[in-house]
């Protein structure tokens, strides 16, 4: 631990990852309580107004302000990436588990059904599973994402599984008379660690993109705001072509920036746990 | 105490059509008494590790029994029953312990599973008192991390979680071809110590020097079958199989050089020749062979020497 | 003849440098076998990589290597490539499992040699008559490496090894992994490609002493880095003289001893850190002699001809 921590100090692609994405984690934490506007699509000013003392980051068309909506939207955009890339890893960390531990025709099926997801194509999937759901709320939102995006890390943490099954503490563990689970939960997966939080770091960032692309072709939450639906609305009262820069730049931006530090946080963590990448 | 009755194992492999079967251990027996060392000799690939497996139940047998005093082990339901009494070491020390926790786990998983009435203290003074037995501090290994420790070191570990259980059967699988010479003795001679206390040991190995120096018994497998069985003395002093007699012209020994116009390597065209079903396994690689040599039948040559050879 | 001279290498690691090897110095004669033994960590293989390819964290630090009187530059991965493979070579421990598993054997040796600007047709009938003296096929030519045995590949990866006739041929535990049948034919394989001088000198480098007597002519034996004992295998097997290399015979078990009738021994204790060693001999700490005299590092002596030892108290024996 001592080790690892020394190491992430020392990498440069993980300080500036987390830095980036510790500011909007705050900014999306304490945003609402300095906003002036409690509701983020009240209207609450003038329309089409550029940053200015009252509207820190300028109203819509509607005279809704840029910020407020900013900051709950960066809430909406966390929340579906905790727990829509929370989800994901969550079911495939466990059919990846019990298909490698397990083996035979269970694992067999598991694959099977793995995928098949794999190749049914995403974003058609979302779209008819969102277009069918009468309400939608952010929660349903990063559930629909949790339980299709889990196919590639069930493969991977299988495949991982299936290398340190074979491995002596396994059999050892198994010749200690221990329960399958308590040798999955105890010996197994610790030695994943690492790669487990990798993996979430990778969904969550998917999980931020899947919630945007169903936001802008307007499959998004019926209620509420995201960076998402903030691009959407933007685009569909032509900001862009009016110069309203301060409407899309920020969520736009936001988005971009966050995924982006969560793959610099990645392939930093990567150089960090992979000792031969460590050496330069 | 442990018998291994007809016991074979074949692995399937491939798909559906193309079928491709492999008899890994081919009705092999053997029986280990009390106190006894036994050592399953072989090359890679004779089916001495899968044998041990097999006892360890680990692999289940395609066909034949292995009985713990006469009792089927696979009718033993309650694992924590089996293991208490059967145990075993593998060859890799370091892939023996789990990487991210300290060496002492697998003494803490042992009371957990089968000494949970021994207080904890009780137990770490029992654990102090077999690392003893087998050569270690107490305070040099127990609070380390394997790469802290040397392969002789991990591997006496093992073995003393073996006394601590105090196990009537081991199966020590090459436990020390990774070690260096001169931690490798300390690691027979805890093997030693724990046969001293009436455990049946099943020494898997592919040296033969180590196993004279160790067993009382020996079984030598090729691909699978028993070729030559018997005492010790007896195998090692008047080798019949030509499979035996050719291991023991091959050991490198410190007083006698190689007689270097006798190697043996396997003649290409016969072993790719088709495998006829019911000829002798060793037929590409045997001087004495003929083309009709059958399959043979393990038979007593002397008092406690069994030798599966036509030509004999 | 080769010539290594005070040759130091050591390991870059995060605490420090590891002085793998420490002040080597020996000769390598012509059309001689000479034996490398010692436990793991001791710096054989090191010494190996070293002749050939010195990668990071491998550091070059001090110490020549003569080649026929020519200086290798060991530390300039560039420069050794035109001795690589046609002047010195080295077979490593896994150089069997590492040919590649998608092309044919013929196929590997074309890549191989023309990587070395040499045509195949100009080594082919040798590569035939090589692989007769194996007592491999031709027709392997045309099959996959997973198609061989251990002992077939070791085989054949002494073969595809020397196809240059190189001066000094380097096998690194080429034995260790492979079954006793097949170790004794693969190490009698190398004793008659030097008998043949298709190679000029081999160093054969083995955590199993007993291969060494087997086929040897000289034996250095190596402990933390240091030359401890060099001489003639003879000598060295009858008549050891450094304390580590006498416990080293005395822990083997010889087919024959029965834990019956004698008892092994082992060697207590442990090598020392490489990164911080003990001032003085190296084994100090397991040596049974050792006093005060051991604090001051002994050198390397001639004490028998053509034996020597690095020991203080080798005198009072």
């Amino acid at each position: 631990m001592k080790e690892f921590i020394y190491f992430a100090f020392k990498n440069t692609k993980f300080k500036i990852g987390l830095a980036i994405l510790l500011f909007f984690l705050i900014l999306a934490i304490i945003g609402p309580y300095v906003s002036h506007y409690k509701d983020p699509l009240e209207y609450v000013s003038m329309s089409n107004l550029p940053p200015s003392r009252e509207n820190w980051l300028g109203t819509t068309t509607f005279g809704q302000d840029v910020f407020t909506q900013f900051v709950y939207g960066l809430r909406s955009t966390f929340f579906i990436g905790l727990f829509g890339g929370g989800l994901a890893t969550i079911i495939g960390l466990l059919i990846g588990f019990i298909a490698g531990y397990k083996g035979g025709l269970l694992d067999d099926l598991l694959m099977m059904l793995t995928n098949i997801l794999i190749v049914i194509p995403t974003l058609a999937l979302l779209i008819i599973i969102a277009a069918y759901l009468p309400y939608r709320g952010i929660g349903i939102q990063s559930v629909i994402i949790g339980l299709t995006a889990w196919p590639w890390t069930a493969r991977a943490v299988r495949a991982q599984t299936l290398s340190l099954r074979s491995r002596e503490f396994v059999n050892l563990a198994k010749i200690t008379a221990l329960r399958p689970l308590k040798i999955v939960l105890e010996e197994i997966a610790p030695n994943m660690m690492s790669y487990v939080v990798m993996v979430f770091i990778l969904q969550f960032a998917g999980a931020i993109l899947a919630a945007v692309g169903l936001d802008f072709i307007g499959l998004g939450p019926t209620k509420g705001i995201s960076l998402g639906l903030m691009l959407q609305y933007s685009t569909l009262w032509n900001a862009i072509q009016l110069g309203i820069w301060w409407w899309f730049i920020p969520p736009g931006l936001a988005i971009t920036m966050i995924v982006s530090s969560l793959y610099f946080l990645n392939i930093g963590l990567d150089e960090i746990f992979n000792p031969r990448l460590r050496e330069e | 105490m442990i018998k291994a009755k007809d016991l074979t194992k074949v692995f399937n492999s491939g798909l559906l059509l193309s079928k491709n079967i492999i008899t890994a251990v081919d009705e092999v027996n053997f029986e280990i008494g009390r106190g006894e060392i036994l050592a399953l000799v072989g090359e890679s690939g004779s089916g001495k590790s899968t044998i041990g497996k097999m006892m360890l139940k680990l692999l289940k047998p395609s066909g034949g029994q292995i009985l713990l005093e006469d009792k089927d082990i696979f009718s033993i339901s309650n694992n924590k029953e089996f293991y208490s009494r059967v145990q075993g070491i593998f060859q890799d020390p370091y892939s023996s312990f789990n990487p991210i926790f300290k060496v002492n786990r697998i003494f803490k998983l042992v009371r957990q599973s089968f000494k949970k009435e021994i207080s904890i203290s009780e137990w770490n003074d029992r654990v102090e008192e077999v690392l003893k037995k087998v050569g270690l501090n107490a305070g040099d290994v127990l609070n380390k991390y394997i790469h802290q420790l040397s392969g002789g070191q991990l591997q006496r570990l093992l073995i003393a979680r073996a006394l601590l259980m105090d196990v009537e059967v081991l199966v020590a699988d090459e436990i020390t071809s990774m070690l260096d010479a001169s931690t490798r003795v300390d690691v027979l001679e805890a093997l030693l110590s724990l046969k001293e206390i009436g455990a049946s040991i099943l020494f898997v190995t592919h040296d033969l020097s180590q196993a004279y120096y160790i067993s009382d018994k020996i079984v030598v497998l090729y691909k699978g079958s028993v070729v030559e069985s018997g005492s010790i003395e007896k195998v090692f002093s008047n080798p019949m199989h030509p499979y035996t007699r050719m291991l023991l012209d091959s050991i490198p020994q410190l007083d006698r050089k190689w007689e270097e116009d006798r190697i043996s390597v396997e003649d290409f065209d016969k072993s790719r020749a088709a495998w006829k079903e019911g000829l002798c396994k060793y037929i590409d690689r045997c001087s004495l062979a003929d083309v009709n040599c059958m399959r043979p039948k393990l038979k007593l040559v002397e008092e406690d020497h069994y030798v599966a050879c036509v030509k004999i | 003849m080769v010539e290594i001279k005070g040759l130091k290498i050591y390991y870059k690691t995060l605490r420090g440098d590891a002085k793998a090897l420490d002040d080597v110095t020996f000769t390598i004669n012509d059309r001689e076998i000479l034996g490398i033994a010692g436990e793991s960590g001791c710096g054989k293989s090191t010494l190996g990589n070293s002749l050939i390819l010195l990668k990071p964290p491998m550091k070059y630090v001090s110490g020549e290597v003569r080649l026929n009187g020519e200086r290798l530059p060991i530390d300039n991965t560039v420069e050794m490539r035109k001795y690589r493979y046609k002047k010195i070579y080295l077979i490593p421990q896994y150089a069997m499992d590492a040919l590649n598993p998608t092309r044919k054997i013929g196929g590997i040796i074309k890549d191989l040699v023309g990587q070395h600007r040499v045509k195949y047709e100009e080594i082919e009938g040798r590569l035939h008559e090589r692989l007769r003296m194996v007592k491999l096929p031709k027709d392997i030519l045309n099959m996959y490496p997973f198609e061989l045995s251990g002992g077939m590949k070791q085989r054949l990866v002494l073969v595809i090894s020397t196809l240059l006739n190189p001066d000094l041929l380097i096998a690194d535990e080429v034995t260790s992994a492979l079954d006793v049948s097949s170790q004794k034919a693969v190490s009698l394989m190398f004793k008659e490609f030097r008998d043949r001088e298709i190679v000029n000198s081999i160093i054969f480098i083995t955590h199993d002493i007993a291969v060494l007597y087997q086929i040897a002519d000289r034996i250095v034996i190596m402990y933390a880095g240091k030359v401890v004992e060099i001489g003639p295998t003879e000598e060295i097997m009858a008549n050891p003289l450094h304390p580590y290399t006498k416990a080293l015979i005395k822990s083997l078990p010889n087919a024959g001893i029965r834990h019956t009738k004698e008892k092994l021994e082992g060697i207590p204790g442990h090598p020392p850190n490489l990164i911080n060693p003990p001032a003085g001999c190296r084994f100090r700490d397991r040596c049974p002699l050792a006093d005060e005299n051991c604090l001051e590092e002994p050198p390397l002596a001639e004490i028998n001809k053509g034996q020597y030892v690095a020991c203080w108290k080798v005198k009072d024996l």
